[in-house]
């Protein structure tokens, strides 16, 4: 019996674990930063006492969250309140699994059968090593399906606690995540137009081998700005963030749809958010901001033109991949700081101003840009 | 036939198995569940198994719109009217609609025969191609570009009818929902009245 099909199924297991956590990391200090810049931006100094600049306050929230009581209200529906933190959690999750981290590393360059004991095993399995967990035909699509999956988890949340605030906020967050997945997924059709591609992979890749003007990287945000604004929006909405926040509404509804949640599942819905921040984030990267593509660098050393090539900083593929990884990161770091600033600028919408500006501005927006793009791309084509 | 075994075929058969077992059972539960959200959780149930039977055939395409139509909007809205109407369980009658039982059985019985018909379809074709015939399904079935091009080449028509419908439907809604100010109420109730006055007149 041939067991390389075993393999995979390990090797894939074993990336979605790595890429799981190291999200789950991030997120944690997603959250630091945000109290960080939140106390900065409101001129305090925010977490400082949990480790030096309060670097372990994360973790010490997080056991906090796992040593509270678990309480579960007495007319609650038992088994959807359950599910519902669930259902949040994972499908934040889901959508890492087909992003391009970095370039493809080309391991037989790198004559790994030289390697002691391992070598032997891995060489025959892997020859190329892409910096993603899987990669399919439609992986856009994919996202775009787990991300309209996500609502349930906030809806079923408001429902199954059985309290008025909680049904507010759940009701409140079906209607917005309904009205502005539309907006979204209009303003990512522009780039499918122009990519030619519904594949993650395959747009980060045209990104980073184009340019335009003869000078300009080829990142999606230049012909698409249209799209790159209605989808930075729409994220601000999708992820339930201020200006958008109103399932939670603090002083509207006392927490919204998780009122009724404590301890572990409360931390269930919290990390959910900030995931999908990170997630969603990522997704701009790719799809606008060239993904893991760094400017003018290229695997033999700084590229300006097809014939210009200046090999001064050859950094080695090894090298090449992991300064493509930083900036990937670099530039999801910078959107989450976007997200922090608004938070700590802009204050909260009214529900029929979000209801009004998502369907009567950002979404006929969306659509001109679709059909702007595809004119333009059909002339440029026809000449 | 004789089919090697290998992992691969014993686990897209468990795959199949699993996935389909899971869109009978959410099915069942559908039917059987006594609060109608739960019965709307069941359905999204159905249709994540069933995108699962699609990825299996190699079309992600079909899965990937399946979950993003049916799970991620559709069944939004319904779980969204049902929370606002909140049914408790109580109130709803225990007695089933006796009458329909029957209609029930037959339209169960019509379906039975259809499977049955389409199993026996399936298994002869199979076996025609197996004996030389041409095999009707293309590799390329399943990708993205493939029913690009035939949903605007081969089924044009058929696919701006079906846009024509949504739009009809869309200005239905817009029309059977839009409010109307005070004056505008006005001219339709009397409107409705002389109507009704001309119907009882004739």
């Amino acid at each position: 019996m041939d067991l390389s099909p075993l393999i995979f199924v390990v090797l894939k297991t074993i990336a979605c674990f790595v890429a799981f956590t190291a999200v789950l990391m991030v997120v944690a200090y997603t959250v630091l930063a945000e109290r960080k810049v939140l106390g900065y931006i409101q001129g305090r100094i925010g977490p400082n006492r949990v480790g030096p600049w309060g670097t372990l306050q994360p973790f010490a929230d997080l056991f906090k969250f796992i040593f509270k009581e678990d309480l579960i209200p007495d007319k609650a529906t038992q088994f959807v309140y359950l599910l519902a933190p669930l259902i949040a959690l994972i499908c934040a999750l889901m959508p890492m699994v087909v992003y391009p981290f970095g370039p493809t590393l080309d391991l037989r360059s790198l004559n790994l059968n030289s390697l002691p004991v391992i070598g032997s095993y891995i060489s025959p399995h892997l020859d190329v090593f892409p910096f993603a967990i899987t990669r399919f035909d439609v992986s856009l699509l994919y996202v775009l399906a787990i991300t309209s999956v996500g609502v349930y988890g906030i809806a079923l949340a408001g429902w199954a606690s059985n309290n008025k605030y909680s049904l507010m906020g759940g009701l409140r967050s079906s209607a917005q995540m309904i009205s502005y997945e539309l907006s979204m997924g209009m303003s990512v059709i522009g780039v499918v137009i122009l990519s030619g591609s519904l594949d993650v992979f395959r747009i980060v890749e045209l990104q980073a081998n184009s340019r335009f003007l003869g000078f300009l990287p080829g990142w999606y945000i230049i012909p698409q700005f249209l799209g790159f604004f209605v989808f930075l929006i729409s994220a601000f909405a999708e992820t339930n963030r201020v200006p958008f926040d109103l399932p939670e509404a603090e002083t509207e509804l006392v927490a919204g749809f998780h009122t009724e949640y404590s301890a572990l599942k409360f931390a269930l819905f919290f990390m959910a958010e900030y995931v999908n921040m990170f997630t969603v984030s990522a997704m701009c990267t790719t799809l606008f901001l060239g993904g893991w593509h760094v400017p003018y660098l290229g695997a033999g050393g700084i590229w300006l033109a097809a014939n210009l090539n200046f090999p001064y900083l050859v950094v080695g593929s090894i090298g090449y991949v992991l300064i493509s990884i930083v900036f990937f990161f670099l530039k999801i770091f910078a959107f989450l700081f976007f997200y922090i600033w608004v938070r700590g600028t802009l204050p909260r919408f009214r529900f029929d101003q979000l209801m009004n500006f998502g369907w009567k501005f950002l979404l006929p927006v969306a659509i001109l840009n679709v059909i702007l793009t595809a004119t333009i791309k059909l002339f440029w084509y026809a000449q | 036939m004789l089919q090697t075994i290998n992992l691969e075929t014993i686990a897209s058969y468990a795959a199949f198995y699993l996935f389909a077992g899971m869109a009978i059972g959410f099915a069942g539960s559908v039917v059987y569940q006594r609060n109608p959200l739960y019965s709307a959780i069941s359905l999204i149930g159905v249709f994540l198994s069933l995108a699962c039977i699609y990825v299996t055939l190699a079309s992600p395409f079909i899965a990937a719109t399946q979950i993003l139509v049916y799970a991620g909007a559709i069944m939004v809205l319904v779980v969204f009217v049902i929370m606002l109407l909140n049914v408790e369980e109580d109130l709803l009658s225990t007695k089933r609609l006796k009458s329909l039982t029957a209609v029930g059985a037959i339209m169960g019985l019509a379906l039975a025969s259809q499977a049955g018909f389409i199993y026996y379809a399936v298994t002869t074709s199979l076996n025609r191609s197996a004996t030389g015939g041409t095999a009707t399904s293309q590799p390329t079935m399943g990708a993205t570009q493939a029913i690009g091009e035939s949903l605007f080449t081969r089924y044009l028509l058929p696919f701006e009818a079906t846009g024509l419908l949504l739009l009809m439907a869309i200005v239905g809604a817009m029309l059977l929902s839009r409010r109307l100010s005070t004056e505008n109420l006005e001219k339709v109730v009397e409107h409705e009245r002389e109507l009704r006055h001309d119907a009882d007149f004739n």
